[in-house]
C-alpha cells in the first residue's frame, strides 16, 4: 500500500529552505500561500519553521502562530504515515459515519486528531468530500473508501499495517 | 482538428474518480489502440454528470447511451460490442441497487433528468473541463466576446444582470446586479473580483462539481465582473481540501492565458484581467465574505463589521465584489442568451435554476439542477426516486448549519428563496439532505451544532458562549438527562445569539435547532420525559437486546462483542446481553443473521 515517502530531516529543511525564499520579503499577504507550501513539504509547522516564517516575512512569530492555529488545514504536530480521514459531512453522518469513526477510533486506540506511538497512522474527521453518493465515507491518503459498515474497518486498516 | 464518429465521455468528478473511473479510461485507451479505433473513437474526461450514486458513469454519442456502474473489467465489452458491432451493452444501461431494487432500467434516469434544467451545469459531464477549446465550442467565451463586439457599456453588462433577476446563489439570495452596481459607481483606481469557493456547507459538493467540470465559465464570468465594475484583478479562494478542482481552475487559466482572453488587452478591447487562485485553509468562517478578504489579506479571518460593505472598502481596503462560483456560472449564459431568457424561468422573486447537492436517505444521491419552482416532493420523489428501503420520508435538510428541516407535511413547498424562508428554512448554498424515519431529529440538531461551536471564531460572546452552552443542553437531552425547563432554555438562547452575533454564523447556528424543536418538538419531548429515543439513534437512550424467541444461539454477537459481555450456550440456550457492561457500539446487531439483536 502506497505510504508517504519519508524524507531526512535535512532533505525537509532544505525543500523548506527553497519555499520560504521564493516568499522571503513579500509580507503578510502571501503568509497563507507559503505556510501552506511549508505544510506540504514539511509536514505539519512546529516553532521551528515559525520562526523561520516569520522570519522571512518580517512578522511576529505571535502572528504567524496565531493564524496557523485560526485555521484548521495547519497543523502543529505530526501527522502519521496514513492519514485516515472519515468523512463527518451531513450526508455521510446520516448515513452512520459515527459508527464508522468511532470504530477507526477503536481499532487503532487514539482519539480524533492524534497519531499512534509508532508514527504510523492519525485519525481526522473532515467534512464532505464531495463523494456522497457513497456515503459514508473515509479516506486513507488519496484513497478514497466508500459505502462503509463499522465491520470493513479492520481489514481495511490491516492493508496499511503491513506495508 | 480531427473528426471522431463516435465520443466516449467518463466521469472524472471526484466521486466517481474515487470509484476507480482513472483506471476506466486507462483500459478504454488500451482497448481503442487494440482495435485500431484511437483514431475513430475519442474519449472526454468530463465533470459530474450528477448521477453520482451510480458511478462510474459512462456516455457514448452520437448515440447518447449511458451506462452505469462501469467497472474496468467491462470496457473489454463495451468496445467490442458497441464501439465495433453497435450493439449496446444493455447490462451495464440497468441501474441495479440494493436488495430493494427500487430503481430499475434507464427510464430511471430519464426521469431523473426530466424534470431539471441545466444552465450552470450546462457543460458539466458534457466537455472536457480541460480543454478551453471544447468550451468554446460550446458557446463558452460568446457572452464575453459580445459584449465588445456589440460594444455594451459597463452599465449596460450591470443592467442586463439587473434585468435578469438573477440573485446569489452562496445562501444570502442577494441581487446580483445591484451588488455590481454599488461596486461600478465607487471611485478608485483599484477594485477587484473576487470568487467564494470555499464551499462550508459540510454536506455538499455543487461548486465544486462546477469547478471539475467546467471550470472555463467561472473564469469568464469573472472577466465579465470585472469589466463591469471596473477591476482588473480577480481571485478565487477555495478550498485547499479540492485538489482536482484547483487543478483544473489553473490549467484553465493558463488556457485563458494563452487564447489572450486573461492579461492585457484582451480581445483587443483594451480592457485588462488578471485571475488569481488563493486557498482556504479549513475554516467555515471565511465563506463569510468579509472573513475571506482578511484571510485573502494573510490574516486570521475573523469577520468585520458591515458597513463598511466590501462594494466600498473590502480586499486590501478596495472595492471588491465577491459572488459565489454558481453564481458566476449563470452569467455567461445569462450575457449570451439575454436576460429575458434567464428570467423566464423561476418564479416572480426567484428566477433562473439553483443545483442542489442531493443526499442522505435518497436512491439517486448526486447533483441536480431545477428551475426556481421545482416542489421538494418532484426533488424527493421523482428526480431523486424515493428513499430506500421502503422507509418512510421524514424531512429534507437545507441551508447545512444556518438552515433548517421541511418536513411531509410541506414537501409540495414550490423551492424559491422566499418559500424555503417561509417553511423555516432557507435557500441555503445548495446542500440537500433527505432524511427518513431512521433519523433522530435531536441528533441532527446537535450535529450542525457541533459543527458552529467548532468553527465560530471566538469573536463575539453570544457565537462563542451561547452556541456551546445550547450543544451542552443537547448533550444532555440526548444522553438521557433532559429536563423539560432545558427546552426552553434552547428557545431562549437561540433568540439571544441571534441577536448578539456579529456575522451570518452566529446569527444563523440556532436555524437548527429552532426549526426542529418547531417540527418536531414531540421528538424532544420524548427525549426528555419518555428517555426514549424512537430511532434508535441517542446512544444514552437506547439499549441493545436480543430477543430469545429469534435467538438461532449460533454465538457470533458474542464472538463480535469488543466487551465480552453477551453469554449464552452454542445451540443450546439463548444469547443475552449484560446491560451493564454494553457499550453499544452495535456490534452485535450488525452481526446476527436472524435480526435476533435490536435497538430500543
Ligand atoms: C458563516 C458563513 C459562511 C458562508 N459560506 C459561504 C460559502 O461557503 N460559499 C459561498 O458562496 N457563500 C458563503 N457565504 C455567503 C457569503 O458571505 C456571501 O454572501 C456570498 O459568497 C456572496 O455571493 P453571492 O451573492 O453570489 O451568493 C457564507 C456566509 C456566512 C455568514
Ligand atoms: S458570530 Fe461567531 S463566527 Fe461570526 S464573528 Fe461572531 S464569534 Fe465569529
Ligand atoms: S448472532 Fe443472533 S442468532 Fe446468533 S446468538 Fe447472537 S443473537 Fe442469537
Ligand atoms: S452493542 Fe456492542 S458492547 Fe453491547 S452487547 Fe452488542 S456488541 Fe456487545
Ligand atoms: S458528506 Fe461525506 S462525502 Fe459528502
Amino acid at each position: 500500500m502506497a505510504t508517504t515517502t519519508r524524507l531526512t530531516h535535512d532533505e525537509k529543511i532544505n525543500k523548506l529552505n527553497k519555499v520560504i525564499d521564493k516568499y522571503r520579503g513579500q509580507g503578510r499577504k502571501v503568509l497563507m500561500q507559503l505556510l501552506q507550501e511549508a505544510q506540504a513539504v514539511y509536514g505539519y509547522l512546529p516553532l521551528e519553521v515559525q520562526r523561520m516564517v516569520a522570519d522571512a516575512l518580517d512578522l511576529s512569530v505571535a502572528e504567524v502562530y496565531g493564524v496557523i492555529t485560526f485555521y484548521s488545514f495547519f497543523s502543529l504536530n505530526p501527522k502519521g504515515d496514513n492519514q485516515i480521514s472519515v468523512c463527518m459531512g451531513t450526508a455521510c453522518y446520516v448515513k452512520g459515519a459515527q459508527a464508522v469513526l468511532d470504530k477507526v477510533i477503536s481499532e487503532l486506540g487514539i482519539q480524533v486528531g492524534e497519531c499512534t506511538q509508532d508514527g504510523r497512522f492519525s485519525i481526522h474527521a473532515c467534512r464532505c468530500v464531495g463523494a456522497c453518493g457513497l456515503a459514508p465515507v473515509m479516506m486513507i491518503n488519496e484513497n478514497v473508501y466508500g459505502r462503509l459498515t463499522p465491520d470493513q474497518i479492520p481489514e481495511i486498516l490491516a492493508k496499511y499495517k503491513e506495508a | 482538428m480531427d473528426l471522431y464518429r463516435t465520443h466516449v465521455l467518463i466521469c472524472s468528478g471526484t466521486n466517481c474518480t474515487a470509484l476507480q473511473s482513472p483506471q476506466i479510461i486507462e483500459t478504454m485507451e488500451k482497448q481503442l489502440k487494440r482495435h485500431g479505433l484511437s483514431n475513430e473513437v475519442k474519449i472526454v474526461q468530463t465533470g459530474c454528470f450528477g448521477l453520482c450514486d451510480d458511478g462510474p458513469i459512462m456516455v457514448v454519442y452520437p448515440e447518447g447511451v449511458m451506462y452505469y456502474h462501469v467497472q474496468p473489467d467491462d470496457v473489454a465489452e463495451i468496445v467490442t460490442e458497441h464501439l465495433l458491432k453497435g450493439r449496446f451493452v444493455k447490462r451495464l444501461m440497468t441501474i441495479q441497487t440494493s436488495a430493494t431494487g427500487g430503481k430499475n432500467y434507464s427510464a430511471e434516469s430519464s426521469k431523473f433528468f426530466a424534470k431539471q434544467l441545466r444552465i450552470a451545469l450546462r457543460n458539466c459531464g458534457n466537455i472536457n473541463p480541460e480543454s478551453i477549446d471544447e468550451y468554446i465550442g460550446n458557446d463558452g467565451y460568446f457572452g464575453l466576446a459580445k459584449i465588445f463586439r456589440e460594444k455594451m457599456k459597463p452599465e449596460d453588462v450591470i443592467e442586463e444582470i439587473k434585468m435578469s433577476g438573477l440573485r446569489g446563489r452562496g445562501g444570502g439570495g442577494f441581487p446580483t446586479g445591484l451588488k455590481w452596481e454599488f461596486a461600478a459607481r465607487q471611485q478608485s483606481e483599484q477594485k477587484y473580483v473576487c470568487c467564494n469557493a470555499d464551499e462550508g456547507d459540510p454536506g455538499a459538493f455543487m461548486d465544486r462539481s462546477v469547478l471539475e467540470g467546467d471550470p472555463h465559465s467561472v473564469i469568464e464570468a469573472m472577466i465579465i465582473a470585472g469589466y463591469a465594475i471596473g477591476a482588473d484583478q480577480g481571485y478565487v479562494y477555495v478550498r485547499a481540501e479540492y485538489p482536482i478542482a484547483i487543478e483544473r481552475l489553473k490549467i484553465a487559466i493558463e488556457q485563458a492565458k494563452q487564447y489572450g482572453l486573461l492579461g492585457n488587452d484582451i480581445l483587443g478591447s483594451g480592457f485588462a484581467f488578471d485571475i488569481g487562485i488563493r486557498l482556504g485553509a479549513g475554516a467555515f468562517v471565511c465563506g463569510e465574505e468579509t472573513a475571506l478578504m482578511r484571510s485573502i489579506e494573510g490574516k486570521r479571518g475573523n469577520p468585520t463589521p458591515r458597513p463598511p460593505f466590501p462594494a466600498v472598502k473590502g480586499l486590501f481596503d478596495k472595492p471588491t465584489i465577491l459572488n459565489n462560483v454558481e453564481t458566476y456560472a449563470n452569467i455567461p449564459a445569462i450575457m449570451l442568451k439575454g436576460a429575458d431568457w434567464f428570467s423566464s424561468y423561476g418564479t416572480s422573486r426567484s428566477k433562473g435554476t439553483k443545483v442542489f447537492a442531493l443526499g442522505g436517505k435518497i436512491n439517486n444521491v448526486g447533483l441536480i439542477e431545477i428551475p426556481m419552482g421545482t416542489t421538494v416532493r418532484e426533488v424527493v420523489y421523482d428526480i431523486g426516486g424515493g428513499i430506500p428501503d421502503n422507509k418512510a420520508f421524514k424531512a429534507v435538510q437545507t441551508g447545512g448549519p444556518s438552515g433548517g428541516c421541511i418536513p411531509a407535511s410541506m414537501l409540495d413547498t414550490p423551492i424559491d428563496y422566499d418559500n424555503l424562508i417561509e417553511a423555516g428554512s432557507m435557500m441555503g448554498s445548495g446542500g440537500m439532505i433527505v432524511m427518513d424515519e431512521d433519523t433522530c431529529m435531536v441528533d441532527i440538531a446537535k450535529f450542525f451544532l457541533e459543527f458552529t461551536v467548532e468553527e465560530s471564531c471566538g469573536k463575539c460572546a453570544p457565537c462563542r458562549i451561547g452556541t456551546r452552552r445550547m450543544l451542552e443542553i443537547l448533550e444532555k437531552i440526548t444522553e438521557g438527562n433532559g429536563i423539560l425547563k432545558d427546552i426552553d432554555d434552547l428557545e431562549r438562547l437561540a433568540v439571544a445569539i441571534r441577536e448578539g452575533s456579529l456575522c451570518g454564523l452566529g446569527q444563523t447556528a440556532p436555524n437548527p435547532v429552532l426549526s426542529t424543536l418547531k417540527r418536531f418538538r414531540e421528538e424532544y419531548v420524548e427525549h426528555v420525559v419518555d428517555k426514549k429515543c424512537r430511532c434508535g439513534v441517542c446512544k444514552g437512550l437506547t439499549q441493545y437486546e436480543i430477543i430469545s424467541d429469534l435467538c438461532k444461539m449460533c454465538g457470533l454477537c458474542a464472538k463480535r462483542c469488543p466487551t465480552n459481555c453477551i453469554s449464552g450456550v452454542l445451540g443450546k440456550e439463548p444469547f443475552v446481553i449484560d446491560k451493564s457492561q454494553c457499550i453499544k457500539c452495535g456490534a452485535c446487531m450488525q452481526a446476527c443473521k436472524f435480526k435476533a439483536v435490536v435497538k430500543r
